[in-house]
């Protein structure tokens, strides 16, 4: 038998954790956008190896939506960095705060 | 007899009262369009139509046998609710015509001088078509077969009064004296509202017809119920006809154009509350009490008003405190059992009344709106026809024989002797002889002795139009006519008007005097009268000095007479005032305080809340995203724990 289920579940929790943290401490928004990423497939890997083990296929089909919605969602993140870089200059996150009170 | 329209006149009473409203609507839309000749000749036409018809209706209706002289038609169920039923329907008798004969007679000619009076103001439609729709309420009040219809064209009256009273709306004094006559009159028909719904309880029905022929069975005489009903009808008559206590309205109404003072303050619309007692005579003939109320209530009216117009000094005021103490008259009539002769002064104080206040008008007029006494005099010679009039109106007023007031007034005088007491007799009496003062006061005031007038209105005055003329000699001649419809031992009025009052009442027209007595009570109420003449004609023409010696004698007695017994500040003072302080408090602490500030405070807490919620908008994304990241942990440690 090769690499236990454990393993893949403890993987995706790291990567799931250094995902969160990337979100939570970076301040450019291309990172963050990285990070998030990071978090979706850290979830994907869960789902694979959830549906390894449970024998069905409902988990990987999960995966196929989350990659598409992945493409998708970058795509729009992307472009809304752009836009804003156009406008503002910059990247950094704390520097785009005018939707505040 | 048959005419183009139908069987009779009766049939056609509606268009009594459809000619006045065809008159209101037209003035009262168009009017602004048209200019014053059509006005005017729409408003005197209206009347004048309507004049006609009630003439005819008068003929109609004396054809007929006397006892079958009362003629109803419905026109539509009004208000038709359970046992509860309304009909709108007229009802024409001997007392409702002498009621729409005066109306529109007296109202016509007073329509007629309007024209004259009223030419210079801007406002003239306004005018007429207040004045079209008073004719038009208060015919319905008199012609109403049931309370309820009544009591629309009563409330009618008081409207229109409150409107031509404030006419003048720009003047500070009008608007008051217009919203004051409106309050007072509120007073009094709380008590007419409370009357007819206690009718209803006891008679099922508010049909006069009905109620009066139900009042024997269901009543007795003397029972409390039929006390309340009366008092609360008088308390009614009391608001409309200005007697004590609600009387303060009528002289703050002199602030109204003076043709207006002369038909609804003097002539007409003061006198519905009469008219409203001998309508329900069945009613008050079975309260003993209620009866001596109105006696003693109008006895005391006479006496206290016409000791107010001792020494008033506007001349329309001495007039207005006049017309008080003559209702006290007529209710003083009325208290004692003789229906007919209140109903016989009301009718010849409308001439005489009418007269003199539009003689004081055409004064007034001439004199550029100068209505201080004291600021007259010697006025006989530039205006020697509205002299001769008024003065006609004065001796009449006076009770000089034999003009028009001394038969109705000496009919009461010996109805209160006969019937009443001599306590009832005395009141009337003393107020004869005031009367016949204050009045020759006015008219030596005004029109003889020296002139007191400014230069500048001295070279103005002049004699009024000939339409200011012409009802001032129309109603002269009634007034010198109209005493002989009541002729002592051959009344035509007593005759003609027996029907209405209700059966087994003995009033005067059964009653029989003995000839004696009525030449003695003649002589006696002359002589009083002529004894009032020979003061005044002392104290303002051969010694005009004195007023004013008396004056500063008496120096207290005669400033609280001036002062109106100071009742205006007694009623302010525990009326007026508490009710603005309570409706002060109920304004600033309750409503805006507590009301308006609860609501207040329900946006004040929003927005409160928003302040401090909006400080967790940071605008940084990162902040958001670890609220996210914070909810999510929550959310799955809760569905762990309590899943």
């Amino acid at each position: 038998m090769a690499v236990p289920l454990t393993w893949y579940l403890v993987l995706s929790g790291i990567l799931f954790s250094i995902g969160t943290v990337g979100v939570l401490i970076n301040r450019n928004a291309l990172v963050i956008f990285m990070s998030i990423e990071l978090m979706l497939n850290a979830v994907n890997l869960a789902f694979v190896t959830f549906s390894r083990q449970q024998n069905s296929m409902d988990g990987q089909i999960f995966v196929f939506f989350i990659m598409t919605v992945a493409a998708a969602e970058a795509v729009v993140g992307l472009a809304i960095i752009i836009a804003l870089f156009r406008n503002k200059a910059t990247i950094n996150v704390d520097d785009i705060n005018i939707m505040k009170w | 007899m048959s005419n183009p329209f139908g069987d009779s006149f009766l049939d056609l009473i509606c268009l009594v009262l459809l000619f006045p409203l065809a008159g209101t609507i037209i003035n009262g839309f168009l009017g602004k369009r048209l200019n014053k000749s059509i006005v005017g000749f729409v408003g005197c036409a209206a009347i004048g139509l309507s004049f006609v018809v009630a003439v005819f209706v008068l003929l109609d209706l004396l054809k007929l046998s006397p006892e079958h002289r009362v003629f109803e038609k419905d026109y539509f169920t009004w208000i038709g609710s359970g046992a509860f039923k309304a009909i709108a329907g007229l009802q024409v008798d001997p007392l409702s015509v002498v009621m729409i004969l005066v109306v529109t007679g007296v109202g016509f000619l007073i329509h007629v001088y309007s024209i004259g009076y009223m030419h210079e103001d801007e406002s003239f439609y306004r005018y007429f078509t207040y004045l079209n729709l008073f004719t038009f309420s208060m015919l319905l009040l008199v012609l109403a077969n049931n309370f309820l219809l009544m009591f629309i064209g009563w409330e009618g009256v008081g409207l229109c009064s409150y409107l031509l009273i404030g006419f003048w709306f720009e003047k500070k004094s009008a608007s008051a004296a217009g919203m004051k006559a409106f309050i007072v009159n509120r007073v009094g028909d709380f008590g007419f509202i409370l009357a007819i719904l206690l009718i209803f309880v006891t008679f099922g029905t508010i049909d006069f017809t009905e109620v009066f022929h139900a009042a024997p069975e269901h009543l007795q005489i003397g029972s409390s119920v039929a006390a309340i009903i009366t008092l609360l009808l008088f308390v009614g008559a009391v608001g409309k006809s200005a007697q004590i206590p609600l009387y303060t309205w009528l002289p703050d109404a002199m602030e109204g154009p003076t043709p207006v003072s002369a038909l609804i303050h003097a002539a007409t619309m003061v006198t519905a509350g009469v008219y409203m007692v001998v309508r329900c005579n069945v009613l008050y003939t079975m309260s003993p009490f209620t009866m001596t109320v109105v006696a003693v209530i109008g006895g005391a009216t006479a006496l206290f008003a016409a000791s107010i117009g001792l020494v008033q000094n506007d001349i329309k005021r001495v007039l207005a405190y006049s017309t008080v103490s003559q209702i006290g008259y007529m209710f003083l009539a009325c208290g004692l059992g003789g229906y007919i002769t209140g109903v016989f002064h009301l009718v010849t104080h409308a001439f005489f009344k009418a007269l003199l206040f539009l003689g004081s008008g055409s004064v007034i007029h001439g004199l550029g709106g100068e209505q201080d006494m004291r600021k007259m005099g010697a006025l006989k010679k530039f205006m020697p026809i509205t002299y001769i009039t008024f003065f006609i109106g004065t001796l009449a007023i006076a009770g000089i024989p034999p003009f028009a007031g001394f038969f109705s007034k000496d009919e009461i005088l010996l109805e209160a002797y006969t019937k009443g007491n001599l306590f009832f007799w005395g009141l009337g009496a003393l107020a004869a002889l005031l009367t016949a003062f204050y009045m020759f006061r006015l008219l030596f005031m005004t029109f003889h002795g020296n002139s007191k007038m400014t230069q500048h209105v001295e070279e103005h005055v002049h004699e009024s139009p000939m339409s200011i003329l012409f009802p001032l000699i129309v109603l002269a001649v009634l007034s010198i006519v109209g005493g002989f419809l009541g002729f002592p031992t051959m009344s035509v009025i007593n005759e003609f008007l027996a029907p209405v009052i209700g059966a087994g009442h003995h009033g005067s027209e059964s009653h029989h005097v003995s000839s004696n007595l009525m030449f003695s009570m003649m002589g006696i109420s002359t002589g009083i009268a002529i004894v009032g003449i020979v003061l005044a004609y002392i104290m303002y023409i051969s010694k005009p000095e004195l007023p004013g010696a008396i004056a500063k004698r008496f120096k207290g007695i005669y400033n609280i007479i001036l002062n109106k017994y100071f009742v205006d500040e007694i009623y302010d003072a525990t009326f007026v005032k508490p009710t603005l302080g309570v409706s002060n408090l109920l304004w600033k602490v309750v409503d805006v305080r507590i009301i308006d500030g609860f609501v207040n405070a329900v946006g004040r807490l929003t927005i409160l809340k928003g302040e401090v919620l909006k400080l967790s908008q940071t605008g940084l994304v990162r902040n958001y995203a670890l609220s996210i990241m914070l909810g999510g942990i929550i959310i799955i440690i809760c569905s762990i724990l309590f899943l």
